[in-house]
């Protein structure tokens, strides 16, 4: 299972990727495998929405599951991936590359130092 | 037969949970209240029971012992015997909506064929299992217009021509949503057109019934740009009937079309059931309520019926929901399904022509008679206005002296209408009764 070093993690798969006060957001390696072939994606939020920390942007759907994606930090919702409305499978194909869902601008960047880093994430205790 | 739990199966749940006897469950109840005397009269056999039905049941005056010119939603149409034959067939008969969707078949298929009908009918790339009845599916239009925008546009646009009982379910199902419902205080008779100024970037849904509530047939071209301009969708509420000769709704780029499938092979019987039409965009298609039935193949390359699609939320994710609705009218489905299968293409075609025909007809001749007049432009398919000499209620009255049930009095919902009358004429209509109606109204009306 990948963990880029690079990233940011919630302890609900999610992950960031902090490009100046803008974090791309995305769920992880191990969300999509759990999840397994996902058939859609939507996302709830829309450009120019300002979101909390903890809301739900997008849902995804697999053969087995429908899983609520959570917003990891506060801000303005400014790019949405649209090409994974027709595409749904790249989630699972490039997880943290082409499927990233949204790029939020950041409201309060002091959010992200209660997110883990790869290490402590791939540490993270599954209840299964 | 039911076999309910045993004496010793109860006895044995009762030790388990600590208790006596079954009456120590209801001690919360109050005493008054608990197993009450009822005064029910001794039980009668069951040739009593059928006489006494039978006697009660003779009481009702149908369409088949009057002469109907009602509609106003539900229409008296040939119903061929073949339907209710093969849909009281035991197989689909005692079969409900399936809940273990792939062991039923037989059902699948039949729901399959129904979707297939229906998107071919009204044009639309895709149509759920069906919903219960035509005020159900407009409903559940409105529902899913607000869900796609999530809420954001909090403003429909209805129609004062869409048939004022769905307009009543659709307050009803909107209560306790922030949504705004505008123009039903329009002029009655409005045209579509006149629908255009009111569609703004917050309307998430404009929604109009063809032909209309009056029998009329607007072309919606228009409206439904207007529509789409504002980003709004758009949607067409069907008699399927007049699509056997009129242009499918498809063709003014609806976004959501819905019907009411009783005149496809399903008896008036005191209002229901009935049967919901629904179609939309495959764009649409997974906020669309219902499910969806489709074609696929076995793992040994045989033709079998799958459940494609059922709405994730109405089962995984609940909270979410947008509707309550995961079933289907299913027997009612499958009668419109053989009834359109019966008929064909062409049969379709034979007998929308032949009410359009007939309603033209008798509108004609109503005309004639001093002091009705139909609107001589407006065109309509097999219902239509006629602007009576006194209020509609009272020659309903009268006709019904006559064993002729008239039609539908539209001061009842548009106070406005107290004159007018809505006549309906279906191909069971004969020309004699036409005339006999005209003749009535001749020798109540002359001067």
């Amino acid at each position: 299972m990948k963990t880029p070093a690079e990233l940011k993690y919630t302890k609900n798969d999610e992950w960031v990727r902090v490009e100046g006060d803008i974090a791309v957001i995305g769920i992880t390696d191990y969300a999509q495998d759990q999840l397994s072939d996902i058939v859609f994606v939507e996302i709830v939020a829309l450009e120019g929405d300002s979101l909390d920390q903890g809301e739900t942007c997008a849902v995804i759907e697999s053969v087995k599951a429908a899983a609520d994606v959570y917003l990891p930090v506060s801000g303005e919702i400014i790019a949405i991936n649209e090409s994974l409305m027709d595409s749904p499978e790249l989630v699972n194909e490039d997880p943290f590359g082409n499927a990233w869902l949204i790029k939020v601008k950041m409201a309060d960047p002091s959010q992200l130092d209660a997110l883990m880093d790869a290490d402590a994430y791939q540490k993270l205790e599954r209840d299964h | 037969m039911y076999t309910p739990h045993t004496q010793a199966d109860r006895d044995a749940m009762l030790k388990a949970i600590g208790v006596d006897k079954l009456e120590d469950l209801f001690q919360c109840l109050p005493e008054e209240g608990k197993f009450p005397t009822l005064d029910l009269p001794d039980g009668i056999s069951e040739m009593e029971v059928l006489d006494e039905l039978s006697y009660i049941s003779s009481v009702n005056e149908t369409p088949q012992e009057l002469i109907s010119f009602l509609g106003a939603g539900a229409y008296n149409h040939y119903i061929p015997a073949a339907v209710d034959s093969i849909i009281s067939r035991g197989e689909f008969l005692s079969a409900y909506t399936p809940y273990q969707p792939e062991i039923a078949q037989g059902t699948l298929q039949a729901i399959f064929e129904y979707q297939s009908l229906i998107a071919a009918l009204t044009g639309m790339e895709v149509a759920n299992a069906s919903h219960y009845d035509g005020a159900t599916a407009v409903a559940e239009a409105v529902n899913m217009a607000y869900y796609q925008y999530r809420g954001r546009r909090k403003k429909i646009i209805l129609s004062p021509s869409v048939n004022p009982q769905y307009r009543g379910t659709i307050h009803t199902y909107m209560q306790g949503i922030d949504l705004e419902i505008i123009g039903e205080d329009l002029d009655p008779e409005a045209s579509p057109d006149d629908l255009i100024e009111l569609i703004d970037e917050d309307t998430a849904l404009v929604l109009v019934q063809y032909p209309d509530f009056f029998g009329r047939i607007f072309d919606m071209t228009k409206l439904g740009e207007a529509a789409h301009e504002k980003k709004a969708l758009f949607s067409i509420h069907i008699n399927p009937i007049s699509l056997g000769m009129l242009k499918p709704p498809s063709e003014f780029d609806a976004d959501i079309v819905t019907g009411e499938g009783q005149p496809l092979g399903i008896p008036l019987s005191f209002g229901g059931p009935y049967l919901g039409i629904f179609a939309t965009k495959l764009q649409y298609v997974r906020k669309m309520a219902g499910r969806v039935a489709g074609e696929t193949i076995d793992s040994e390359g045989q033709r079998g019926y799958v459940l494609t699609l059922s709405t994730r939320e109405q089962h995984i994710r609940r909270e979410n929901a947008s509707s309550n609705i995961c079933s289907n009218q299913g027997l009612v489905a499958l009668a419109s399904t053989v009834y359109l299968s019966l008929l064909g293409k062409s049969g379709l075609k034979e007998v929308a022509e032949l009410n359009y025909h007939k309603a033209h007809y008798a509108a004609d001749k109503i005309s004639t008679v001093p002091g009705f007049t139909v609107n001589p432009v407006q065109p309509f398919f097999n219902e239509f206005v006629v602007h009576c000499p006194s209020p509609a209620a009272e020659i309903n009255e009268m006709l019904l002296q006559h064993d002729i049930l008239g039609g539908y009095d539209l001061g009842v919902d548009y106070p406005a209408l107290k004159y007018e009358l809505l006549v309906a004429v279906t191909e069971l209509t004969s020309r004699s009764e036409i005339d006999h109606l005209v003749s009535v109204l001749e020798e109540e009306y002359h001067d």
